[in-house]
């Protein structure tokens, strides 16, 4: 169970950071949300795998540890408050820039070397 | 209390005194001169505690937990300086009132010098070294400023910074050494520090406090090879020269060596630093005056030169050395500002302090020339003057000094070579000025006598010389003996203050010194061809050079580092996160703790298959938008599903509904947005941040499986056991939220609000058209919103509403709460916004979102202040039981007020964040074509 479940969140962060990793606002945004329930799962796990120990009293045996649960509820919440910011800043930037690249309107963004070497190379 | 009282005054005269401008130049001057005299009158009464040998000490905590205090202490060294500032200080004053030009800003002037002087005496009297540093710092702030009291004047401004630069550079040394001896003592108190000498000396650290420490008293005390500021300074008025320059605050680093002397001295590393490095400014300061033209500049190396002399005599470490030192301080102060005072006179009523133009002003200023050529023999050293005295006592210590072999000769004959220097170039300083035949093309001519009241510093300050020249024992003996006694803690050697000690060694370095002297100032020409050989350095333009090499490289490497790619910052982020989390992985490895692994069932291991699926399906397939989000909403959707399965139903419903809004808001957000991403970067980039995305990956596998097979304890057991009692429920996540951690969820609360104010500012005015349609050629559909949808919604809402309220108060002791009720609650309105537009649902809710954000965060702040009226900590709660008629028994908990408060912010920021986006589109306006059922 506990592979099962760090392999779960490799696969959250993984594909999260190849979404960061892009140039569009969208992709990222969807990167980021992916990372945050990797977290929230990785948080959450800090108080290990228990199955059928809700931390209800009187409603069972053994309790899991509630700690974690309590701080990653309010996890979710900051990150939902995070991801709807981000998006409205991506939101912003495609009004502002007519366009949604992360580095702004085209033709203003800095330098990119591997495309810089391309061009060279055609010359 | 007479103590702060002195050091205070001169700051409060220094908002005082501009406020007497109006009244011209003379009543300024007067105000300024009476918080010198006041300081003076009150320091008075304590002259006999110091000249038996004792001390008076004033104490008050400041920040005990930093071991700053306000604690001053004055004895014989502190008064020895106390009265150079103040005495100078006034003098200063009243030659300024005459220096200056009626339309300069004499406000300014005053203030800033008053500022320096309280700082100066802040330096001298301080009993803390924290303290004393502070001071220290605000003399090289206030030297700044006077410095470049001249804005205008392009080297005024470079002079500044780079006294700024070095003495500041210097003061951030001294508070690192102050530190490691403070560390050292387990005390910033000067008494704990100079009474802990051997427990310092003994230290490891002794060596690396000794050099930062010194590094402070150089760079003040302009010692090679940090002299070069000095020079630059003089672009200051001459008032400044003389008072900050040569009297004052070029002396705090010798000061400062005095002050530790108990504490530091004694020491072979002492001794090699301080005595070399105060021999070779003692040389080449003089060595350099002898060929400046400027007048100044050559009264700006020959103070770098008797620095070093100080500097040398108390390096060497015997106990009349350091008298001699105590006694120069006194004696190059008074000769050496009347020397300033009168170069300022000179260039005030010729136009210019080029020594090739100005000659023979005897026949001009007869009474000026006598003062500076008393002056001038004192810098030189000549006999019935009081800088012959303590030339000569440094002259018999240089013979004193234990150098093995033939290296005891070095420090006489440096110390006769830097007399032959000096007597060479005071004998400039008197003969080229004064006689050497006519004026040269002078921008002011005739030149005459300065007012009268210019001359009377100088004359104070001359005849101070004669006087201590003749009868030191009388004039100055108690003060130096008191100052000397404080120096080395209470330890005076005897020594005996006496024009001449008869026909002695020292006596015949003094004749070579002067007969030497003369023959190099008759044989000038020589000299001067011979060093124009050499090209100079200039230090200003070095200092430039070096300095905007600095800023060049910084701005390249910003540039470089910073390009403004964010793109770029995302990718140096995530790869620096990973460097610093790859050492301590590649030490744990594939890690399987003593837990183990428990055995995987069927549903779990599916669920957790389609999950990984879609995670890298959105990946894949992101460029298609509207399948990523698809693919998203079902990895958000297993995310609940797995808080459940692993006992967290609160997590659960929080993560389902939040999923439920996070989705809307990306279809909103899509809605305006190009519906595919465009291809971009190179294959090349594309396997460079797979391969970075499968190293992050990997790492989280093996951290999480690290950890979760890891036996661990946990403080949680005291909030299952004290729930129920003390917070009066039995979900324990709940009464963690609402009462044991109530605070962090205000504060995070507080954070949801702002960012949905924010949301609505950043979209305020702004408007966006979405595209005509999908990005492949559909249009959007005609019907924006459908009957079916509205039918449905709408009779849905009460039912919502319904259960949010049940789970709302059943929250303290079931799955439920404020979170997940505002949640629901949310989405309960959001599809009343979905199916039938923005502005047929704002017409019936009427609610603006911010108010009610507002009234959630005032309920949470009440329900914790309720407490402080009954006298418990903020947030403590209470919680009793009533009965309701029908519905039974019922808990009642002040949390549950905190609670509504989170319900209602929940509610208040989310919707305000959609609704924010809704509007932006002209669609919101569409109203259905159907009002109603």
């Amino acid at each position: 169970m506990e592979l099962v479940f760090a392999l779960v969140i490799g696969a959250l962060t993984s594909s999260g950071v190849y979404l960061l990793l892009r140039a569009r606002t969208f992709p990222v945004v969807v990167g980021l949300t992916l990372i945050s329930y990797g977290v929230n799962l990785f948080l959450f796990s800090s108080g290990r795998l228990a199955t059928g120990g809700q931390p209800i009293l009187g409603s069972t045996e053994s309790y899991s540890d509630p700690l974690p649960q309590a701080l990653v509820l309010t996890a979710i919440v900051i990150g939902f408050a995070m991801t709807a910011f981000v998006v409205v800043l991506s939101l912003r930037n495609l009004a502002d820039n007519e366009d949604d690249h992360v580095d702004g309107r085209q033709g203003e963004r800095p330098e990119k070397p591997e495309q810089k070497s391309e061009e060279e190379r055609s010359q | 209390m007479s103590l702060p009282l002195v050091v205070l005054l001169p700051f409060l005269g220094a908002i005082a005194a501009p406020l007497f401008a109006q009244g011209g130049r003379t009543a300024i001057a007067i105000a300024s001169s009476v918080p010198a005299l006041i300081a003076l009158a009150a320091l008075y009464p304590n002259w006999q505690v110091l000249a038996d040998g004792g001390y008076v000490l004033y104490h008050q905590e400041w920040l005990p937990a930093l071991g700053i205090s306000l604690s001053f202490r004055l004895d014989g060294l502190a008064l020895l300086f106390a009265l150079l500032i103040l005495v100078i200080g006034l003098l200063i004053i009243l030659y300024a009132r005459y220096y200056l030009k009626p339309k300069e800003n004499i406000a300014k002037f005053y203030a800033l010098l008053l500022c320096f002087k309280g700082s100066m005496l802040g330096i001298v009297m301080s009993s803390n070294l924290l303290l004393m540093l502070i001071f220290w710092e605000i003399t090289s702030l206030v030297s700044f400023l006077l410095i470049s009291y001249w804005t205008h004047k392009q080297d005024a401004r470079r002079g500044a910074r780079m006294a700024l630069a070095v003495t500041g550079g210097g003061g951030l040394a001294l508070l690192a050494g102050i530190l490691i001896i403070g560390n050292i003592v387990g005390s910033f108190e000067l008494d704990d520090v100079l009474a802990a000498g051997d427990q310092i000396k003994a230290h490891a650290m002794y060596p690396v406090a000794l050099t930062l420490v010194l590094l402070g008293a150089f760079t003040k005390s302009a010692q090679f090879p940090f002299h070069f500021w000095l020079p630059h300074a003089m672009q200051a008025p001459t008032p400044v020269s003389a008072y900050l320059h040569s009297a004052t605050m070029v002396k705090a680093g010798v000061f400062l060596l005095a002050r530790l002397y108990p504490a530091l001295a004694g020491t072979e590393q002492w001794f090699y630093m301080v005595s070399f490095t105060g021999m070779a400014t003692l040389l080449i300061g003089a060595y350099i005056a002898m060929f400046k033209h400027d007048l100044k500049g050559l009264l700006a190396y020959s103070t770098v030169s008797h620095l070093g002399l100080i500097t040398l005599l108390f390096g060497m470490g015997t106990q009349l050395a350091a008298v001699a030192a105590v006694f120069h301080v006194i004696n190059h102060a008074t000769f050496k500002a009347s020397l300033f005072m009168a170069a300022g006179i000179i260039d005030h009523e010729t136009g210019t302090r080029d020594m090739r133009r100005i000659n023979g002003l005897w026949r001009y200023m007869p009474h000026t020339a006598t003062l500076a050529m008393v002056a001038a023999s004192s810098m030189a050293g000549v006999p019935l003057l009081n800088g012959f005295l303590s030339k000569e006592m440094f002259f018999a210590e240089s013979l004193e000094l234990n150098l093995p072999g033939l290296w005891a000769w070095l420090p006489p004959i440096v110390a006769t070579l830097a007399g032959i220097f000096a007597v060479a170039y005071s004998a400039r300083f008197i003969h080229d000025v004064f006689f050497n035949g006519k004026p040269v093309d002078l921008p002011v001519y005739p030149p005459h006598e300065p007012p009268r009241y210019m001359k009377i510093p100088v004359e104070i300050l001359v005849f101070a010389c004669v006087m201590v020249g003749m009868f030191p024992a009388i004039s100055v003996g108690p003060l130096l003996y008191s100052a000397a006694s404080a120096t080395l803690g209470g330890d005076v050697p005897d020594y005996k203050l006496a024009v001449v000690h008869g026909l002695n060694l020292p006596l015949l370095m003094s004749f070579v010194a002067f007969f030497g002297g003369l023959l190099m100032y008759t044989q000038r020409q020589r000299f001067f061809d011979f060093h124009a050989r050499f090209k100079e350095i200039d230090e200003k333009a070095v200092f430039e050079a070096v300095v905007s090499r600095l800023a060049t490289f910084s701005h390249d490497l910003t540039g470089r580092i910073e390009n403004g790619s964010l793109q770029r910052y995302a990718l140096l982020l995530v790869l620096s996160v990973i460097a610093v989390a790859a050492a301590p992985l590649m030490n744990v490895g594939i890690f399987v703790g003593e837990l183990g692994l428990s055995p995987v069932d069927l549903p779990t291991a599916i669920a957790a298959g389609v999950l990984i699926v879609c995670a890298l399906l959105t990946a894949f397939l992101h460029r298609e938008r509207f399948y990523a989000l698809v693919l998203l909403s079902v990895v958000g959707l297993i995310v609940a599903l797995a808080f459940a399965r692993f006992s967290a139903p609160d997590l659960a419903m929080t993560q389902l509904s939040v999923e439920v809004v996070t989705i809307v808001l990306l279809m909103l957000a899509l809605f305006y947005m190009p519906s595919w991403t465009p291809l971009e970067s190179t294959r090349g980039q594309r396997g460079r941040d797979a391969l970075i995305a499968l190293v992050a990956g990997v790492g989280m596998t093996l951290v999480t499986l690290a950890m979760l097979t890891q036996p661990f304890s946990s403080i949680s057991d005291f909030f299952l056991e004290n729930s129920k009692t003390g917070g009066g429920g039995t979900n324990v996540v709940n009464v963690i939220l609402v009462d044991f951690r109530g605070f962090d969820t205000l504060g995070e609360i507080t954070v949801l609000a702002i960012a949905a104010l924010g949301i609505y500012a950043m979209l305020k005015d702004t408007a966006l058209t979405p595209p005509p349609g999908d990005g492949m050629g559909h249009p959007w559909t005609r019907d924006a919103h459908p009957m079916m949808l509205r039918q449905i919604a709408r009779p849905m809402l009460p039912l919502a509403l319904m259960i949010s309220a049940f789970i709302f108060l059943r929250g303290h002791n079931l799955p439920g709460g404020g979170f997940i009720a505002g949640l629901i609650t949310s989405v309960a309105l959001i599809l009343q916004y979905i199916a039938s537009g923005m502005v047929w649902t704002q017409e019936r809710i009427g609610i603006k979102y911010h108010n009610v954000i507002g009234l959630g965060l005032l309920f949470a702040i009440i329900a914790g202040a309720g407490s402080l009226a009954f006298s418990y900590p903020f947030l403590t709660s209470t919680f009793g039981y009533i009965t309701w008629p029908v519905v039974g028994k019922f808990e009642v908990a002040s949390a549950l007020v905190f609670d509504l408060g989170v319900y209602l912010t929940v509610i208040g920021a989310t919707l305000l964040a959609l609704v924010s986006i809704g509007r932006l589109s002209p669609h919101s306006a569409i109203k259905p074509k159907k009002e109603g059922v």
